[in-house]
């Protein structure tokens, strides 16, 4: 009982943590970047459940990540002026910038900070279900088939919002039709000006709650059976593991935390935009996974935060430049050297546990 | 008189186009061992697999203790008491010992009574019991398939389907693995043996069915069978 509710508590303590301290302390530079790091974090560690875990092959990561942060967009944007009237003010957990910049009548926690949780959940939850269509049909199948149907979807979810209507200026809100708030998601040019509530607090909480989740699963019953399907799926049905269940599980739980850092980056940025979340994206992501370690959670997190923070060290519009080709060399190196990723299944701390267990 | 434990009635199966089994009657009693036995490509692997629920049949009844079970999921058919080894071993590589004979008791909820089968299973293979933490992938041939049997057994079966127990292994291991199959019967298993080593098979097996492309061409005792010309001929190599 006490274990159970220490851990979340940890988390919601390290998120309080980081937001208070960077916040006091930052000029918006650590800000910006921790949050950025926060949200691979979140999208790695969601992607191995599938891809590490289960052994399915996802890389469409990114559609999920685009669902999340337009339904947060719209929410955030149109249901806010709808539902309150005017946007509401973020209170100081959903504050997005450095403290000196407060306005020092701020509310510790406001009907905005409560209506953003919703909205987070929300994405989650449409990303999820979205996660259920997609993967119902493929998943059933054994093999490969679920990286193709998955591409297809991150495409199909970029081209769809592409040719949605431009946004609905919130001057004209009140002559809109609901049908148009529904398709205004600001075709290509991206969904802007989206009312800022991701702040280090809620990230930090959310990369905590994936961590926990993906950290469950992995040492529970379910854990061994995702495990067992990676390695014989057959093996694993003559054992009792209902496969194809078990795979959609993961499949939805992943999409759930992908919609999550959706709305994350949607309200962090304060724009999002579907054009930048292609099927690059999506392989940046599996990228990190396959470097990681393909079942490891902590291998994730700190690829995603060498391959995140990386690029800012060694200046970003060279970097970019030759992006392509370092994850393809990333990705050739990794296969020959290590090509279970650099932690394969361990974790971190198995690897001192084994170094200790041998010398004594 | 002893009673049916398993019955395949009229049981046929397709790969697609492929028209793998014709047709297969068997009648297995419990508490016996029972024998299937086929040059290569015959079903006897498809006949198993069909058996725990791995592949659908197109036509005919597989009955566990009178009940039909070939409408039912793999899963379900593992609950209701058939464990199966498959070909090859299907063990899992990458995970240790200990976790590849807890996934044989996956889909149990009893706590107590998976540890004392997991007792059990060590005390019948010791080696394995010296070996828990290590990679299930780095045994040798000999220890992959008494892992393989032994986290079936966590399922705590009363029908045990064995698929080539002594493929690619040396005789003297061969000989531990069939000594270990007759202690489990001895505790009350009824096991289904496919072999292409029809020698040990008959040996150690009270029934026996010949397969051959997908239909049996023969059955009875397996002492009867051991001495039969023609399978001396097909099968024991003269
Ligand atoms: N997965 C499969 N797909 C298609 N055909 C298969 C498959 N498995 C087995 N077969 C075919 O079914 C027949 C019986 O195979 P199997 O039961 O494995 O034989 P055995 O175990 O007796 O060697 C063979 O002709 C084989 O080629
Ligand atoms: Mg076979």
């Amino acid at each position: 009982m006490i274990r159970s509710i220490f851990a979340p508590l940890m988390v919601l303590l390290i998120a309080i943590g980081v937001h208070g301290l960077v916040g006091r302390y930052d000029d918006g530079y650590w800000i910006n970047q921790l949050t950025i790091i926060g949200i691979a974090i979140i999208l790695a560690v969601s992607l191995n459940i599938v891809n590490g875990f289960t052994g399915q092959f996802s890389i469409g990561h990114a559609g999920f990540l685009s669902l999340g942060g337009y339904l947060a967009g719209s929410l955030l944007y149109y249901g806010s002026v709808m539902f309150f009237q005017t946007r509401p003010e973020p209170g100081f957990f959903s504050f997005t910038q450095p403290f000196d910049r407060m306005d020092p009548t701020i509310v510790w926690w406001g009907i905005g900070d409560l209506f953003f949780l919703c909205v987070c959940l929300s994405a989650g939850l449409f990303a999820a279900v979205a996660g259920l269509i997609v993967g119902l049909p493929s998943l059933r199948l054994r093999g490969d088939y679920l990286a193709i149907v998955t591409v297809g979807f991150g495409e199909i979810v970029r081209i769809l919002i592409e040719s949605s209507q431009r946004q609905v200026p919130l001057s004209r809100l009140n002559r809109a039709d609901g049908w148009d708030l529904v398709t205004g998601w600001g075709s290509a040019m991206g969904f802007n000006y989206i009312p800022k509530f991701g702040s280090l607090f809620w990230v930090y909480l959310f990369v905590g709650i994936t961590i926990l989740t993906a950290i469950r699963l992995k040492y529970s019953t379910h854990g061994r059976a995702y495990l067992s399907i990676r390695e014989d799926e057959i093996a694993a049905e003559a054992m009792g593991v209902r496969s194809t269940r078990y795979k959609i599980q993961a499949f939805v739980i992943s999409a759930f935390f992908a919609g999550i850092a959706g709305a994350l980056t949607a309200s962090s940025q304060g724009t999002i935009n579907a054009t930048e979340l292609a099927f690059m994206k999506s392989l940046e992501i599996v990228v990190i996974v396959v470097l990681g370690g393909m079942g490891s959670v902590s291998g994730a997190v700190l690829a995603a935060v060498v391959l995140t923070y990386l690029p800012e060290l060694l200046q970003a519009e060279t970097f970019a430049r030759y992006r392509l080709i370092l994850y393809a060399l990333v990705l050739i190196f990794v296969m020959i050297l290590r090509p279970r990723g650099l932690m394969g299944t361990r974790e971190v701390w198995d690897v001192f546990r084994r170094r200790r267990g041998v010398q004594g | 008189m002893s009673e049916l434990l398993l019955q395949l009635q009229d049981l046929h199966v397709h790969y697609g186009v492929i028209h793998a089994l014709q047709g297969i009657n068997m009648n297995i009693e419990r508490g016996t061992i029972v024998t299937l036995i086929g040059g290569n490509g015959a079903g006897k692997s498809t006949t198993l697999r069909a058996v725990s629920g791995l592949l659908r049949p197109t036509h005919g009844s597989i009955l566990f203790e009178g009940q039909p079970i070939h409408q039912l999921a793999a899963h379900r058919i593992v609950r209701r008491g058939i464990a199966h080894a498959p070909e090859g071993r299907g063990i899992f590589p990458n995970l240790s010992v200990e976790e590849n004979l807890m996934l044989g008791a996956y889909a149990r909820n009893d706590r107590e009574g998976i540890r004392s089968d997991r007792t059990k299973s060590l005390a019948l293979f010791p080696r394995l019991a010296e070996r828990l933490r290590q990679r299930a992938g780095t045994l040798s041939g000999g220890e992959q398939q008494m892992l393989a049997i032994a986290r079936a057994l966590m399922a705590r079966p009363r029908l045990l389907l064995l698929d080539e127990p002594s493929l690619g292994l040396a005789p003297q291991i061969v000989q531990v693995i069939f000594r270990i199959i007759r202690q489990i019967n001895a505790e009350g298993v009824t096991i289904l043996l496919v072999e292409q080593n029809a020698h040990m098979a008959l040996s150690i097996a009270d029934q026996a069915y010949v397969i051959q492309t997908g239909k049996v061409i023969k059955h009875g005792p397996a002492r009867e069978l051991l001495t039969d010309k023609d399978i001396q001929k097909a099968y024991l190599g003269g």
